[in-house]
């Protein structure tokens, strides 16, 4: 009982924040559906759960989500062995590219994937432009790193010495990945596919711009009633079922993600050679690696392009406003405020991240204490799964009186974006803190080490790389983020993306070029960021397993 | 053995502290000035901040919101974000404790959903914008600022080249002599595809479902937005474009224009006219300013600045033009109509139905 209070204490913080945070506002916008003039009229909400055209939204939802998810595990396991195990030249250039797609604004992806797929761009051949297959591709591209990020760094700290024993007893080299790494690896896999997949439901540009306008998600529709048609009944019933169905997943996740072996040992093994038997994986990764190179590409190149011939217009155009004042401050400083805000996003995230990853991780001596802690770790997943136009919408009339009157704080917009991050945090420091073997911590304790000292000398050893690599995921999610930036966002300190998308809006001739430039830039200082991430990673650190 | 990298975490650690610490101090700073000059302008006689609400697309060079400061004694705060229909939304939502002073940027199309919901006051401004743009309903509350037709447009170099005549009416885009050359942004997700598709209601009435089922057949594009029609399909935004029709404004032929002609041209007959309204707030804690702002976006200064930073024409006669858009960009005389009222009573079956359409 005593371990449940403590264990309630410790998580007070964290909830707290996410209770205002979250839980108020998405209540708040709720209930404006549920209430019709001041009385509780829930009927209205029910019955447009019974409309065909709910259904139709509700299951397009699930399985254009549920194939992209099950695309970006499938592609994203051999890139995550290949890139986090093997010694291949230039790894850690191409982990910091890969988190490129993930800060790049839908908007910019969105028009380089349809002058892809477009009628008259090179791939328009294969037909698939406004296809469900594009917007399948689009989220795809997306979300591929979260899985090579997530899946590889546990992949890293994994012990390799049962997967060793087991071929030197016979076992070829499938039956060693079905039988010993995968169920290991198995809840970062489904931790990943469980981020991926409520990333892919909450999508919202991707799917307008690649499906056109055809085919609306859950997403949209709450968009389309809430801000187009104004029906906020419908919107507040989407939402609901919205959250239902997130919290189903998450449930179904949490017993998935159960460790079969919670003493298995983690440590962080060296990168090996290249072998003969690792072709089809390397394959299998350059393949992936093209493709996502094929729409950064065409950015790149659109963003060369001045009128009939090359030069570096669009980028010396980055420190003006633009043609025609399209912005009101220059590109760069724009992105001189991302990367502060960015800042501020990833130490909140990894604030509350770590402790909340430390919660949900420590060992359980009850049913009642296990029960708490797997709550607790679905609670902090819901932010992904749920509406930002709900939240946004929220935010402004729950959090507008005193002492919450922070409608107007310039410190929501790092707030929304840690929220964005945290589960991204978690995700990637729970399968490792899980697995560190509780005895090592009661050996500690029993030598006489404090609490503190068991977490310097146990956890930190093992869970900085982790950690570090959780802080760049928490970075990168922070610079790309759009949706509740764009909504909370002040007009005179606005972020990349919102000025990209501002930019990409307004007719002149520079200033589409610029988006593009500006979309370049934002994804070098992407890969830059998490380069000098990378190499802030020091060795001999995990020497102690 | 652990040490070093105990060390280095700790480095590392104090180092984000640092930084962080950086930047909440210059978020801190920034977000302070306002309340500063604040209290230092309630000192002074009249001033404070004025609060302005509105969508992404507004701008007002810094000179415009120098010359209002100076010239009233305010200090103009700007909050943008969202387009036309998440701004009334949020002015809807917000009727009780308004989230600004004034609002710019609600539309004839959404007009009557925040004057609904009693989130304008009623204003005077000193200057009286012409009777044609006054709403029926609540020309008491929302101030006519700026006008912009939705309209079909055509690359004439296209047609040219190809030794076609282009399309002039809604009409003509049916015909199988125009098949799969016109693009346009969806009425669902975007303010001009909504502004043509209430061209289409406003031409053919209760038979729109007909007309758009013969227009899809006819090989028409719907995509998501304006960016994605004019810089993915259209031939004269976009290298890889296919499409020499699109649906655009009455002003983007003067955007098109090289060597002294322009190489696009809008279709007059085809468009459907949106003003945009400002309004003072109900509720608001500065209404002088609110006033002050409207008076001052009426002023001939930032009537003639709306063209070349917003892309609109103005509401106030005299204001001036640019040359390129006097030349280039004509206005239609007769655009087609839907009233707010109208718009606002049927806008969601039109979409649902307009959705079932499109997606057969």
């Amino acid at each position: 009982m005593r371990r449940l209070l403590a264990l309630l204490a410790l998580a007070a913080g964290p909830v707290l924040v996410l209770g205002v945070l979250f839980v108020l506002p998405v209540t708040g916008m709720v209930s404006e559906g549920f209430f019709v003039d001041g009385s509780f009229a829930p009927g209205a909400v029910l019955e447009v759960l019974a409309r065909p055209r709910v259904h139709r939204v509700a299951w397009f939802t699930v399985w254009s989500s549920g194939a992209a998810t099950l695309l970006a595990v499938v592609l994203g396991l051999p890139a995550a062995y290949v890139l986090h195990r093997l010694a291949l030249p230039g790894r850690a250039a191409v982990r910091a590219a890969l988190l490129v797609p993930f800060v790049l604004p839908t908007v910019v992806v969105g028009v380089a994937f349809r002058q892809l797929l477009g009628e008259g761009g090179p791939l328009g051949f294969l037909d698939l432009d406004g296809t469900p297959v594009a917007i399948i591709c689009g989220l795809v591209f997306f979300n591929l790193a979260v899985v090579i990020r997530t899946v590889g760094v546990a992949w890293e700290s994994l012990d390799p010495r049962p997967g060793q024993a087991a071929a030197a007893l016979g076992a070829s080299p499938s039956q060693v990945l079905r039988t010993v790494t995968l169920p290991a690896l198995r809840p970062a896999i489904v931790g990943a596919a469980t981020i991926v997949f409520l990333f892919c439901a909450t999508a919202f540009g991707i799917v307008l711009t690649l499906g056109g306008v055809r085919y609306s998600t859950v997403e949209t529709e709450i968009y389309l009633l809430t801000t187009t048609v104004f029906d906020l009944q419908a919107a507040a019933a989407l939402s609901v079922l919205q959250i239902v169905v997130v919290v189903a997943l998450l449930a179904l996740a949490a017993r998935l993600r159960a460790t079969p072996d919670p003493t298995a040992h983690r440590t962080v093994t060296p990168v090996r050679a290249v072998r003969r038997g690792d072709a089809p994986a390397v394959v299998a990764t350059l393949v992936v690696l093209v493709a996502m190179l094929l729409p950064i590409l065409t950015l790149v190149l659109g963003s060369l392009t001045v009128g009939d011939g090359w030069g570096l217009a669009n980028y010396r155009a980055l420190t003006t406003t633009g043609d025609n004042q399209a912005l009101l401050v220059p590109v760069t400083a724009a992105l001189v405020t991302s990367l502060r805000t960015a800042v501020d996003a990833t130490w909140m995230a990894l604030l509350v991240g770590v402790s909340v990853a430390l919660i949900v991780t420590r060992r359980s001596h009850s049913v009642a204490e296990r029960r708490v802690r797997s709550t607790l770790d679905g609670f902090f997943m819901l932010p992904l799964g749920v509406s930002a136009v709900t939240l946004g919408f929220g935010f402004l009339i729950t959090l507008d009186q005193p002492p919450l009157d922070l409608r107007d704080s310039p410190l929501l917009v790092p707030m929304a974006q840690a929220l964005v991050a945290l589960p991204l945090v978690v995700r990637t420091l729970a399968p490792v803190l899980g697995g560190i073997d509780d005895r090592q911590r009661q050996a500690a304790a029993s030598l006489g080490a404090s609490p503190l000292r068991t977490l310097v000398t146990v956890d930190l050893p093992v869970v900085w790389k982790p950690m570090l690599a959780a802080s760049g995921f928490a970075f990168a999610a922070s610079l790309g983020e759009f949706g509740a930036t764009s909504f909370l966002a002040r007009d005179d300190s606005p972020t990349l993306p919102v000025v990209i998308f501002r930019l990409i809006g307004h007719p002149g001739e520079m200033n589409y070029g610029m988006a593009l430039a500006a979309s370049v830039v934002l994804a070098a200082a992407t890969t830059l960021v998490m380069l000098a991430v990378e190499r802030l990673r020091v060795p001999g650190v995990g020497a102690l397993a | 053995m652990h040490r070093p990298s105990v060390r280095a975490a700790l480095t590392t650690v104090l180092a984000t502290v640092a930084l962080a610490g950086c930047s909440l101090a210059g978020t801190g700073d920034e977000a302070q000035d306002p309340a500063t000059s604040s209290s230092d302008g309630a000192a002074a006689e009249a001033g404070g901040p004025v609060v302005l609400a509105t969508h992404e697309s507004f701008t007002l060079p810094k000179k415009l919101v120098r010359q209002f400061e100076a010239e009233t004694g305010y200090e103009l705060e700007v909050r943008a974000a969202g387009d036309a229909g998440t701004l009334a939304t949020k002015l809807s939502l917000t009727a009780d404790n308004p989230i600004a002073d004034a609002a710019f940027g609600i539309d004839n199309t959404f007009a009557s959903r925040p004057l609904d919901e009693g989130a304008f006051a009623e204003v005077t401004p000193t200057l009286t914008p012409p009777a044609e743009y006054a709403l029926a309903e609540g020309g008491d509350r929302l101030v006519p600022i700026d006008s912009a037709s939705v309209c079909v447009n055509v690359d004439t170099a296209w047609f040219d080249a190809e030794g076609i005549e282009a399309p002039r009416t809604l009409a003509d885009l049916t015909d199988p002599a125009y098949a799969d050359l016109l693009v346009t942004p969806g009425a669902s997700t975007s303010s001009p595809g909504m502004a043509f598709f209430l061209a289409t209601v406003a031409e053919y009435g209760d038979d729109w479902p007909a007309y758009w089922t013969d227009l899809l057949a006819n090989g028409a594009k719907v995509v998501d937005g304006w960016e994605d029609a004019y810089y993915g399909d259209f031939t004269a935004g976009s290298e890889t474009g296919t499409r020499p029709i699109v649906v655009s404004y009455d002003s983007s032929p003067a955007f098109t224009v090289t060597d002294g002609a322009t190489t696009t041209a809008a279709l007059l007959d085809t468009c459907f006219r949106q003003v945009e309204y400002a309004g003072v707030l109900a509720g608001a804690d500065n209404p002088d300013g609110a006033e002050a702002l409207i008076d001052f976006l009426l002023g001939d200064a930032v009537q003639s600045a709306l063209p070349e930073s917003m892309y609109v024409f103005p509401v106030m006669p005299d204001a001036t033009v640019p040359a390129d858009w006097a030349e280039f960009a004509p206005q239609p005389t007769d655009p087609y109509e839907v009233t707010p009222e109208e718009i606002s009573a049927n806008r969601e079956q039109w979409l649902t139905e307009w959705t079932d359409v499109i997606s057969r």
